[in-house]
């Protein structure tokens, strides 16, 4: 039998929800009109004031914020409560070094905690549950909210973070680990790895996984749940609006469920801005309706996805949106972590090596590779290996700080990188998803 | 009391040496001695060639980065404990040899030629000379 974190919220009707979706809606755009000079000016630009927003029928009247939005905000310049009233910051990479910073408050986190508890008891999750969180802690949002949203169903929580498999292993067995949270890729590892020790999925306590961060495909889903003997559930979102649990899969396993009640979804057209009907395929803009100290209207994601309101077996009444299928810009997702090429070509240029230079992303047994080929110029050549050898080394510390993950650099032949004639291809992902 | 090396930048993967040496025989050059360096994914080919002018010419022209390090060509007795000799000689004078590799070809047949990079080529030459181990010249390369 289906069981609910909120039923009468994950339940509710359309009529409900659309009710509740014009109510905040109209409030929030009050919040950031009065709070936000920003958000403010960008109104006023289009001619708006929050009078013109009457329900979700006008949202489309609203700007657009992307992630340029964000750069030029950084850090305080969206935020809409006094920061003595804000309790917490999550972040994550942005584009040429400035980081994404996400404000809360406690109440904040207390709905981000709750749409997280939602994904887990979609998962089968109850306070019996032993549920290992191992995605990364600290600015991260996996890590603290999977964790938070444990605790509010009450499961006993083992906050292992990401890494160091064989102390996750130990855990899962020791303390009969029933739930695990992390990257599916993470997830897949760990099975793998299990798998090698000689455990069949019978002798592994776990029975779900929800796992999210980064795009991976039903095939990868049906090799997860068999080596682990589980179910896999997908969760969808992104630090600007939270953090994980902006949308979860429930037991039919096919698309997940946006929290509505918080999140206004649409879907445009990536090119022209345009909303799209229902069923369309195109990009997917989110609307916070309930944050206060960060909140955001018609946020462009930049991930392709495709919406339905057709009714699910789960009961659940909230609209799905499918896996995303691709995104509208150049960011990639390594290992959870967001990498755009931009940054990649900014640590070289510090580093003193040409922009000529090609991103190869493969999944090796599981686990997402980046490797950075950088042409050799006759500047940087030297006849001591040791040399060379320690300008990489720098390169590879340079990475990891800027993109919060290690990368393998190599050195290539001088004009060996394809110049094309319009647009370089610097990206080449390899990884079948 | 140098010879010039070149050092040539190649991708460790199959045909990238055989490509370059094309390139040389090509254009006529003779390598007297060659030696690779390399890593999982690059190698350094250090070499020395009777005409470095032509020789690092028709390289750079080929797309090839390279660059010239002064080493030394060592004579070394061609008996046993000849290279122990001479070893011998620079570690008394405190220099270290950072890497060596054997020359081709000689055509004395009293000497083998070994090519020697080190941290002080003066000292190195000195300390040499003193005890009367002989390095060789560029200018000698087409006797050798």
């Amino acid at each position: 039998m289906e069981r609910y974190y909120q039923p009468e919220i994950e339940c509710a009707s359309r009529e409900q929800i659309k009710a509740w979706q014009d109510e905040r809606l109209v409030k929030q755009v009050r919040h950031v009109w009065d709070n936000v000079p920003y958000y403010r000016k960008k109104m006023e630009e289009k001619g708006l004031t929050p009078d013109d927003i009457k329900s979700t029928d006008d949202l489309y009247k609203l700007p657009f914020v992307t992630k340029a939005d964000l750069r030029e905000a950084y850090p305080y310049g969206l935020v809409a409560k006094p920061l003595k009233d804000c309790v917490r910051i999550q972040s994550t990479s942005g584009t040429t070094g400035k980081r994404v910073v996400a404000f809360y408050t406690q109440h904040d986190i207390d709905l981000w905690e709750d749409c997280c508890a939602r994904a887990i008891v979609a998962a089968g999750g109850t306070d019996e549950d032993v549920c290992q969180v191992s995605y990364g802690y600290g600015l991260f949002t996996g890590g603290p909210g999977l964790n938070g949203g444990s605790h509010k169903v009450g499961c006993l929580t083992i906050p292992t973070s990401s890494g160091n498999t064989e102390r996750q292993i130990m855990f899962i067995r020791d303390l009969n680990a029933t739930i695990l949270c992390c990257t599916p890729s993470y997830a897949a590892y760990i099975g793998e790895t299990m798998k090698e020790m000689g455990l069949t999925p019978d002798q592994i306590p776990l029975k779900a996984g929800i796992f999210g961060a980064e795009a991976w495909s039903e095939e990868m889903r049906q090799d997860i749940q068999n080596t682990l003997g589980i179910k896999a559930y997908d969760i969808y979102g992104l630090t600007e609006l939270s953090g994980p649990g902006v949308a979860f899969e429930c037991s039919a396993q096919s698309g997940m469920h946006i929290n509505e009640d918080h999140f206004i979804a649409e879907i445009i057209d990536p090119e022209t801005g345009e909303v799209l009907p229902e069923g369309s395929k195109g990009e997917l803009v989110f609307t916070s309706i309930t944050k206060e100290a960060f909140p955001l209207l018609r946020y462009r994601t930049r991930d392709i996805c495709m919406l339905t309101r057709e009714k699910c077996s789960c009961g659940r009444t909230h609209v799905k949106m499918c896996k995303p299928m691709g995104r509208s810009d150049d960011m990639l997702i390594i290992r959870g972590v967001n990498v755009f090429p931009s940054q990649i070509e900014t640590v070289l240029l510090n580093h003193g090596y040409p922009a000529n230079y090609q991103i190869i992303v493969d999944r090796v047994k599981s686990t997402d590779t980046l490797d950075v080929q950088v042409e050799m110029t006759p500047e940087m050549f030297t006849d001591n290996l040791g040399e060379i050898d320690r300008r990489q080394k720098e390169l590879v510390d340079g990475l990891r700080s800027m993109l919060g993950l290690a990368a393998k650099v190599t050195l290539v032949a001088p004009k060996s990188i394809v110049r094309s004639e319009g647009k370089a291809v610097r990206v080449i992902d390899k990884r079948k998803i | 009391m140098n010879i010039k090396q070149i050092s040539v930048f190649l991708e460790n993967k199959p045909g990238a040496l055989y490509a370059m040496t094309g390139v040389l025989a090509q254009n006529q050059v003779d390598l007297r001695a060659l030696s690779v360096a390399e890593t999982k994914d690059f190698g350094i080919v250090r070499m020395i060639a009777d005409d470095v002018y032509k020789a690092t010419t028709v390289l750079k022209e080929a797309g090839y980065i390279h660059s010239i390090t002064p080493v030394l060509g060592v004579a070394i007795a061609d008996v046993p404990g000849g290279l122990n000799r001479v070893l011998q000689v620079l570690t008394d004078a405190k220099v270290n040899v950072e890497y060596m590799y054997a020359f081709l070809g000689g055509k004395k047949a009293d000497h083998a030629y070994m090519v020697f990079r080190v941290e002080n080529n003066e000292a190195a030459t000195a300390a040499l000379a003193a005890r009367g181990i002989k390095t060789v010249e560029q200018e000698e390369m087409d006797t050798l």
